[in-house]
């Protein structure tokens, strides 16, 4: 009878899970083994998608450079992530004032992804404010090429995109510091520094490996970033993906997503090793 | 050792803003080994106080000297103070010998000599047997022999304890208590020990500083601070005492020295004590070794009385009982 009640009370979330991600998965899962021609696909066991994919020589670099994407982005969201949070958790000292500054970070969030990107263009144009302003004082010749439509513009709206996932879960990481502990270690004589490597640091890395994780599965799955922010001139996975099926090649659309995920699954399966975040949940 | 170690604290005052006063001239001098007990209810700034020695909080006015140095610029590792933190501050991602070895990590001693001299410290709290493990994974009592061990390795004169034991159950405090008491005259160094429990400090304190309101009431030896209180406050806070109130002037008296017979008896002047009131008990407590007697009278304020159990079986008395209560005129303490 108890376990029958648990099971109902249990059920919504079940439901909710099987209905929206694992029955899409497992569809997902399916049609990569179909078969397709120029115009159509049909249900059957193959192995052609997979085969294809993998011993193609664009994938592999594919998945490089969108693995470049991705260290790079999460270690810049990192750095500016941990500096924001901790500023916000030990350099702001009222909690009103901690509020009002972390809903500051949020104010990014009231537009969409789009907006945000497209909000870029104007700045970083051949002819935008960041290039006419550098020209008028006489920093460069000719207006920069690589700012807008390429790979650091890429990186750039990542960053700018993904830093709020990093901070929130580092700032609560923080948060939940007990304060006596930092006075404990500058009770025995450890400087401002010794405190963050020896304190701070081992005690908010599950808030650390949290946003890792955020960022690295949003950078890894994105494929509009990636082709506004270059000018369709870098390619991700997740380009490959939606160009396939802007080509209606569902069944190698799907193979792709399969590998893509076992990638993704895998490399936060590597870094849960390293941290327990249950402790933070 | 080269000096003598004498902290000496000097109409030391803590503000916060424009008004709020945490501590208001605190002038005290800590004899050198001495267990000195700051004792007061809770806000009345014995913490800050503390604090204010230990560097964790910045002094507003005055200055405190050890061994006739000023130290109240210095940061807190450099005052010759270590600090043991009420709820321990135990590192909770470190071992328990980590934890004891920090602060000559932040030294940059060696790790073999540091986890060496850490043992040490471990195998004097009792608790070789531990170092491997996490703080989580001990109790509440093995946790303060840590902290204790952390603060000690430092080799302070001076030893802070905030509320060391208030965490703990009843039956742990009493045992640690004495251990704290042991491990003190053994060391030879200052322990200064904030509580809020009078019981405690009476143990344990050379000398107790009793503060309210920012201030301190009364200070002294265990002995002075009980059995002459020198305010309504102190008398009060440190219980065992009645307050009464004859002809505008306040005087203490001990409870166990107020005296109870049955009305029935009469007048007695004979003994050593005058009868001096009467009144009717509103209640009787049972406390094992004593009874406590409270009784109310029209013209006084309630009297309690404690009786041991012998005295209170010759002439035993239930609520509602009239009595006669009397004391020994030289048992009453006048209050200012």
């Amino acid at each position: 009878m108890k376990t029958l009640k648990g099971w109902l009370l249990a059920s919504p979330l079940v439901v909710i899970l099987f209905c929206f991600l694992l029955l899409p998965v497992i569809a997902i899962f399916v049609v990569s083994f179909w078969g397709a021609t120029e115009y159509s696909y049909y249900p059957a066991f193959l192995f052609d998608n997979y085969a294809y994919l993998l011993t193609s020589s664009v994938t592999l670099s594919v998945y490089l450079k969108t693995l470049m994407f991705t260290v790079i982005t999460w270690a810049l969201c990192l750095l500016i992530g941990f500096t924001v949070a901790y500023f916000l958790a030990f350099h702001v000292r009222t909690l009103p004032m901690q509020i009002a500054l972390f809903l500051v970070c949020t104010v990014p969030f009231w537009t969409s992804n789009i907006i945000r990107m497209i909000s870029w263009i104007p700045f970083l144009g051949r002819n935008g404010i960041a290039n006419n302003t550098l020209l008028d004082m006489g920093v460069i010749e000719e207006p920069l090429e690589w700012l807008l439509f390429s790979e650091f513009a890429v990186v750039l709206a990542f960053v700018h995109l993904f830093t709020l996932f990093m901070i929130v879960p580092i700032f609560n990481s923080m948060m939940r510091l007990d304060r006596s502990l930092i006075e404990a270690a500058r009770d025995a004589g450890a400087s401002g520094w010794q405190i963050l490597v020896n304190v701070i640091v081992p005690l908010t890395k599950p808030g650390i490996m949290i946003g890792s994780i955020f960022v690295v599965t949003l950078v890894m799955g994105d494929f509009i970033t990636v082709r506004f922010m270059s000018g369709g001139q870098s390619a991700s996975v997740g380009r490959i993906i939606s160009n396939e099926i802007g080509l209606l090649q569902y069944p190698a659309a799907s193979a792709s997503a399969v590998v893509l995920l076992l990638t993704v699954l895998l490399m936060i399966s590597i870094m849960l090793r390293f941290v327990d975040i249950r402790k933070e949940l | 050792m080269a000096g003598d170690n004498q902290l000496i604290l000097e109409k030391v005052c803590k503000q916060y803003g424009r008004d709020i006063v945490a501590v208001e001239n605190f002038t005290q001098s800590f004899d050198a080994s001495s267990y000195v007990c700051l004792l007061g209810p809770s806000g009345c700034g014995k913490t800050t106080t503390l604090r204010m020695i230990a560097g964790h909080e910045t002094v507003s006015s005055g200055d405190i000297t050890l061994d006739g140095v000023s130290i109240c610029k210095l940061p807190p590792a450099k005052r010759g103070t270590a600090m043991m933190f009420q709820s321990y501050a135990l590192f909770p991602h470190l071992t328990v010998r980590d934890n004891v070895a920090f602060s000559l990590k932040m030294k940059k001693v060696d790790k073999a000599e540091r986890h060496r001299k850490a043992d040490e410290l471990l195998d004097m709290v009792d608790m070789q047997g531990f170092a491997d493990r996490l703080p989580e994974q001990l109790s509440g009592g093995q946790q303060q022999r840590v902290a204790l061990a952390r603060a000690l390795i430092t080799e302070p004169a001076i030893l802070l304890l905030d509320e060391p034991l208030s965490a703990l159950d009843p039956f742990l405090r009493i045992r640690m208590r004495s251990e704290l008491a042991r491990l003190q005259k053994k060391l030879g160094i200052t322990f200064i020990h904030v509580t809020h429990s009078q019981d405690e400090a009476l143990a344990l304190a050379d000398t107790i500083v009793l503060m309210n309101d920012a201030r301190i009431e009364q200070s002294g030896s265990p002995h002075q601070v009980f059995n002459a209180p020198q305010t309504e406050f102190v008398a009060r806070f440190m219980g065992g005492h009645n307050v009464l109130d004859m002809e505008g002037n306040k005087f203490a008296l001990r409870t166990d020295k107020t005296r109870v017979l049955p009305a029935a008896a009469g007048t007695q002047q004979n003994t050593s004590w005058q009868q001096h009131k009467t009144g009717i008990v509103s209640y009787v407590e049972y406390l094992g070794r004593s009874v406590e007697l409270t009784v109310s009278g029209d013209d006084f304020a309630d009297v309690t009385a404690s009786l041991t159990d012998e005295e209170f079986n010759l002439a035993p008395c239930q609520p509602g009982d009239s009595v006669g209560i009397g004391w020994n005129e030289n048992d009453l303490h006048a209050l200012s």
